[in-house]
């Protein structure tokens, strides 16, 4: 690294790479990966977002990040997209991996039984 | 068969085809034949999806995008954007995404205020991109192109930063000691070494953020005058391990670690030093000693690591969290930081919550909250509508506080006035169904087992004390109990070598300070109101409510009910293990534990 | 050096600024207890006796390693201090096996002496007691983890002076305890012997193998001829185990008291060492006129011997051939002199008096033997001596005798100064100049390979040519020498190395000193001082020059270097393997 130009190169080419794109179905899924989340069974959430969209030849980035603090709700994914929403699933499993790519990744349907605020889960 | 890669639905049920859908159907037959891709798409008419109301409906295969209210007028952009290109009609899709779902809208996230944990949840920690585009090492820049290593400390004494790891000591006082000590090689160390029974803040930062703590080391390194850095975090965190040695490598491939940093003449470089599961080598002089290849035991200071640490060189040793914090308050300034918390402990701390509480989880808030918010905003409260007891801080070397301090503010200082202390943030929130002489019996257990054995206090004092509280809720406590557990706890704390060993008889001393009368029914009454020592417990049928259904007699390992049937059963005390069997099996509720 | 003000107690006082707040207190005379400190070994803060409070700092200090400074205001004796010390004591106590009456160092335990000057009447805090098994196997060392208190003097000394490193805290808590690897036996470990462990150990954790009864029943067996042999070092130190002053010489004393307890014959090792002079100043000369290996290196110490085995088998055939002077006069007493007095060798039954353990287990090694017949039947330190006489009820300090008993007894000055380190050297140069030279040798005091330093080196002028010498004591310091000399930044003619650091006279077996005594005096230094002492008394000084030596060789031997020398005084070695797979 040689000065802070180049530094601020790689920030502002970075933050476009971050930005979701049209071409994405204007859609990034992001894993919450820390022990909790692997714990709870985060990789073969990963691997079935992966599989449901190859299935439907759809191209949506699928990225991972860390523990939010609400560790006993993981596997939790966050759908954001071209706006800056942020939809957040808890308690994954593959069958609801199905249809949140389903309803909300293809039809833009937020699958409002899975999502943070659904339920008593959080008081 | 002739195989189709896409099938297109249209459908032909009564509402939809009132509103046009068969000329839909022979629009879009009309187009695909024009791109010639007849061969690869097929149309289909279908009867009804029961979205009458938004129809008319066009399904989509494989992507399975459900098309409403389609005109005539929608068809061409249907064809050419998603057939040809591949890409979604999203302004035809039935989808309606004005509601915000996210975590940050949820009351458990709303109180809190992120900043050792700003980008946990948020960034990939595997790509330094991200951390980049997040402001990260923009604070490293500042500092090596901007600021002069005494302006730096200047910055981190002036922001009130105290250590998150446990004691609070300022942050900037251990640079600045470690800056004026003379030495030809000085280190910074990070202590990741987290071991206090439920704590894992620092575990979730280095897996979700490893970046900041690369960062915030080089900061330091900068302001004392160190080229060389040491990560001691445990093996047990194997996934914070790949995470930061991903990220040592990419800083290191981008020049943000390594020689001539920004083309200065400052030069850093970190390495991994692993703990093999010793709680006490979360304590700074054992950690050194076990980065050196030793039997991780602490040392007596002076000389303080400040002086001679690591490899008897100048050493500053920071934990995780308070690492976190540095590079926000280079970039924030440190007036912005003491905006936040108190003012003898400015900014924020991160729990983990857990025990007998709804919300448990990891929660960043500002210093100065108070118990009762974080238990009852954020926490969401006690379970099944149980009475709050105490609240546990501080880990092995913290203590319990009870609810008449419910709304004292969290801070270093009232935490360690009330007999506990901040710790690495463990908070265990504990109800009217744990026994306090349980919950010192179990913090003081952990202490004897991860006490190092260097000095006699600790090794053979705590090992001393947890055998009377043994004793105590087996209902062989004797009257003086409470007195001996007073004397060797004054002896521990005044003779033990190190601030682990000192602190180990926390616990039974602040349960004694607010739970006295607990110990004393332990050791008096020979009972425990808890329902927890089961020593202490009794099984008993209570006659009128006993059918005789000879349920429990059949379950009891050791033949300790008897009556006859249709007749009340008896448990005979003498042989009944409490094992609970009976209470269990019995279908009337006729069976108690008191 | 710098000195700094400091208050002790109210008293003003102008220390060394390296001090500790211990060694400040103990120059006015406030006599802080201690247990797991010893000077220059073991400084670690563990045990917690030492502690005092300091004005400048929270809470109780460890005043062992607390470095004065500046203005430091110390107190040592309050209420606090007094009540801290003795609850840890008391909980020290609580897990140690306090069968104090059938102890080994009973009325010389430092736990012991403690318990009494803190005036701990009664134990408060028991409880669970930690119960290991006693580690039996080792020919020369006994430990004892019920006794320990785990002040880890033995490791400090294993592993940062003689750098052998075969025991080290195991376990945590506790349940920690001091242990060899695999928890292995001392024996099956690359241990040497070297029973410096034992020297530093407060309490009776670490011991040598008692052998005493098996020379009390030798002595009442009437059918055996029972001679026994006294090494150099310890006719200056036994008598430490009378309440006689460090450094006394109390070889009469001895010689006395050994035929009151009713052996046979009592000669003297010196003899043997005198032989060894001649083997061994033979070898060098040989091997430097005819190329042999070089550096030669000194075999009489058999802690070093076995320390080169494990840890530096490339210089195993610079290994002087030479048994060590009481296995090559256990050999010549069961041969020339079993002939001479007509006894059958086989009821010859030879003992050893040595200030050292590794004998113990030297003497049991299979090459060492003539005929079938062990050369050394049973070694006892200076300390099992001591407890034999006073188990015979002998007055140490009236009773006396004259001389060693002929025909072997007369020995020269050149064998008693190989109980300090730097002495196999000199007494080699006295002679091998001599033989080289065919001139007198002026001086013979070559002070140059003299004192406690842990490594000297000497060039002595012998005729035209310049042997270049170097001396080791300890096997750190040996360490060190080699890794020099294996670098090439070092190059020598001939080494001596004794396991011990100062030699023989501070010897496995010799006197236990307290860490307070350790402190005041250097028993090294005091110890040689008498060996040199009874040098320059006698009126043969070089071994060549010892007539039963000469009339030895004539009668016996033939020459040194010799067919005969060689079948019954040199030796050979055996690369070891340090923890074979195979166990």
């Amino acid at each position: 690294m040689k000065s802070i130009a180049e530094l601020d190169a790689i920030r502002k080419k970075a933050l476009n790479n971050m930005k979701v794109k049209k071409e994405n179905q204007g859609y990034k899924i992001v894993i919450g990966m820390a022990t909790c989340g692997i714990a709870a069974g985060a990789k073969p959430i990963m691997s079935a977002f992966i599989e449901q969209l190859e299935k439907r030849n759809i191209s949506v980035p699928v990225s991972k990040t860390g523990c939010v603090g609400v560790c006993r709700l993981e596997p939790m994914a966050d759908i954001i997209d071209d706006m800056g929403n942020k939809t957040t699933y808890i308690m994954l499993t593959p069958d609801k991996v199905e249809k949140i790519v389903q309803n909300h990744i293809i039809n833009g349907q937020v699958v409002s039984e899975f999502t943070i605020n659904s339920t008593q889960a959080i008081f | 068969m002739h195989i189709y890669s896409s099938h297109v639905l249209v459908c032909s049920g009564t509402t939809c085809s009132s509103k046009q859908s068969i000329l839909i159907i022979d629009k879009l037959k009309d187009g695909i034949k024009r791109k010639k891709l007849n061969e690869k798409i097929q149309v289909i008419t279908t009867s009804c999806f029961g979205l009458c109301t938004k129809g008319p409906i066009v399904v989509i295969y494989p992507e399975g995008a459900i098309y409403s209210n389609v005109t005539l007028n929608d068809i061409d952009e249907i064809i050419n954007e998603h057939l040809v290109n591949g890409r979604i009609v999203k302004r035809l899709l039935s989808g309606d995404n004005n509601e915000n779902n996210s975590y940050e809208t949820a009351d458990f996230f709303k109180k809190q205020e992120r900043i050792a944990l700003r980008n946990c949840g948020v960034i990939n920690p595997e790509m330094i991109e991200e951390y980049i585009a997040y402001d990260g090492y923009q604070a490293l820049g500042k500092v090596l192109t901007d600021m002069t290593p005494e302006q730096v400390i200047d910055k981190v004494l002036d922001s009130g930063l105290r250590g998150r790891g446990g004691a609070g000591f300022p942050t900037g006082r251990k640079w600045l000691f470690a800056a004026k000590a003379k030495g030809d090689k000085k280190y910074v160390c990070c202590n990741a070494d987290e071991g206090d029974p439920g704590a894992f803040m620092d575990r979730s930062i280095l897996e979700g953020d490893p970046h900041s703590i690369i960062e915030a080391m080089a900061i330091a390194a900068y302001g004392i005058g160190s080229d060389q850095g040491y990560i001691y975090v445990r093996a047990e965190y194997p996934i914070a391990v790949k995470r930061l040695n991903i990220a040592i490598k990419q800083a290191k491939d981008m020049g943000l670690l390594g020689d001539n940093i920004f083309e200065t003449d400052f030069s850093f470089n970190l390495e991994l030093r692993l703990g093999a599961g010793a709680f006490v080598c979360g304590e700074e002089t054992a950690l050194m000693t076990s980065i050196e290849g030793k039997r991780g035991e602490p040392r007596p200071r002076p000389p303080f690591p400040a002086n001679k640490g690591l490899f008897q060189k100048p050493t500053i040793l920071n934990n995780v969290e308070t690492l976190a914090n540095i590079p926000v308050i280079i970039l924030k300034g440190a007036n912005w930081f003491k905006t936040i918390g108190t003012k003898k402990s400015p900014g924020t701390k991160v729990f983990a919550i857990g025990g007998k509480i709804n919300n448990t989880g990891l929660v960043e808030i500002p210093m100065g909250t108070t118990l009762r918010e974080v238990i009852y905003d954020i926490g969401g409260g006690i379970p099944n509508g149980k009475k709050f007891k105490a609240a546990q801080t501080g880990g092995p070397s913290g203590g319990c506080i009870p609810a008449s301090h419910l709304d004292v503010p969290i801070e270093y200082d009232t935490l360690i006035e009330l007999g506990s202390m901040m710790g690495s943030g463990g908070l265990i929130i504990m109800d009217e169904d744990n026994c306090m002489v349980d919950i010192a019996k179990f913090f003081l257990e952990f202490s004897v087992d991860e006490s190092c054995g260097k000095c006699p206090p600790c090794r053979i004092g705590t090992k001393r004390m947890y055998e009377i509280l043994k004793r105590i809720t087996e209902g062989k406590g004797e009257v003086g109990d409470i007195k001996t557990l007073e004397e060797l706890s004054e002896t521990i704390q005044a003779a033990a070598l190190c601030g682990l060993g000192k602190s180990s008889p926390n616990p039974v001393l602040s349960t004694l300070r607010y739970f006295r009368h607990e110990y004393e029914e332990h050791i008096i009454n020979k009972r425990c109101s808890a329902g927890v020592c089961k020593e202490l417990l009794d099984y008993i049928i209570i006659p009128s409510d006993c059918k005789g259904c000879t349920k429990c007699i059949k379950v009891c390992p050791t033949k300790a009910i008897t009556g006859m049937i249709k007749e009340p059963h008896i448990i005979n005390q003498e042989e009944c293990i409490k094992c609970g069997a009976c209470l269990e099996a019995c279908p009337f509720g006729a069976i108690i534990r008191k | 050096m710098g000195k700094v003000n400091i208050t002790i107690d109210g008293i003003d006082m102008k220390v060394p600024e390296d001090y500790s707040v211990l060694e400040a207190a103990r120059e006015v005379g406030v006599d802080i207890p201690t247990l797991c400190y010893l000077k220059d070994i073991n400084e670690i803060g563990a045990c917690r006796m030492c502690l005092v409070e300091i004005k400048q700092a929270r809470g109780l200090q460890a005043s062992c390693v607390y470095p004065v400074s500046e203005g430091l205001d110390i107190i040592t004796n309050s209420e606090s201090i007094r009540k801290a010390r003795k609850a840890t004591l008391e909980l020290i106590l609580s897990n140690h096996d306090r069968s104090c009456l059938t102890c080994n160092r009973n009325n010389s335990c430092e736990l012991q002496a403690l318990s009494d000057r803190l005036n701990v009447r009664e134990l408060r805090y028991e409880g669970e007691k930690t119960l290991y098994p006693l580690d039996l196997k080792s020919h020369s060392i006994v430990r004892d983890n019920n006794k320990c208190i785990l002040c880890r003097r033995c490791i400090s000394m294993c592993k940062n002076i003689q750098t052998v490193s075969v025991i080290d805290t195991t376990e945590r808590g506790f349940y920690s305890n001091i242990s060899s690897p695999f928890d292995l036996s001392l024996n099956d470990v690359p241990c040497i012997s070297c029973g410096q462990c034992i020297n530093v150990c407060p309490v009776n954790a670490l011991r040598e193998k008692d052998d005493t009864e098996l020379v009390w029943d030798a002595i009442n067996d009437k059918s055996k001829h029972v001679v026994v042999q006294t090494a150099p070092a310890t006719r200056v130190a036994i008598g430490e185990e009378f309440g006689l002053p460090i450094g006394t010489r109390c070889t009469k004393n001895m010689v006395g008291a050994l035929r009151r307890i009713g052996f046979d014959k009592v000669f003297d090792t010196d003899t043997g060492a005198d032989l060894t002079i001649m083997e061994e100043g033979t070898e060098l000369l040989h091997r430097l006129n005819n190329g042999g290996k070089l550096p030669m290196i000194t075999s009489c110490s058999p802690g070093w011997v076995t320390f080169c085995e494990y840890n530096f088998p490339e210089f195993l055939d610079n290994l002087s051939t030479c048994k060590s002077p009481m296995q090559m006069f256990g050999a010549v007493l069961k041969t020339y002199y079993a002939k001479k007095t007509n006894i059958n060798p086989a009821d010859i039954i030879v003992v050893a008096v040595m200030p050292c353990i590794a004998k113990k287990a030297e003497s049991k090694r299979p090459e060492m033997s003539v005929n079938g017949l062990a050369d050394v039947d049973h070694v006892i330190t200076t300390r099992e001596l001591a407890k034999m006489i006073k188990e015979a009820g002998i007055d140490f300090h009236t009773i006396s005798s004259d001389h060693y008993d002929d025909p072997m007894g007369d020995a020269s000055g050149a064998g008693v100064i190989f109980g300090a380190t730097g002495g196999v050297m000199e007494a080699a140069i006295r002679t091998v100049y001599e033989i080289v030279t065919k001139k007198p040798l002026d001086n013979l005091d070559i002070i140059s390979v003299r004192g406690i330093k842990g490594i000297k080196e000497a060039n002595v002028q012998i005729g035209d040519f310049t042997l270049k010498a170097a001396v080791a004591s300890g096997t750190g310091n040996a360490r060190k020498l080699l890794e020099m000399v294996k670098s090439g930044e070092k190059d020598y003619h001939f080494i001596e190395i004794m396991a011990c650091p100062g030699g023989c006279v501070n010897g496995g077996g010799q006197p236990i000193q307290s860490s307070a005594v350790r402190s005041k005096y250097d028993l090294r230094e005091e110890r040689a001082k008498a060996i040199y002492a009874e040098d320059v008394k006698l009126s043969v000084r070089k071994s060549h020059e010892n007539k039963l030596v000469q009339k030895l060789y004539k009668e016996f031997l033939g020459e040194p270097g010799g067919h005969k020398s060689h079948e019954l005084l040199h030796t050979h070695y055996i690369d070891r393997e340090k923890y074979p797979i195979s166990q």
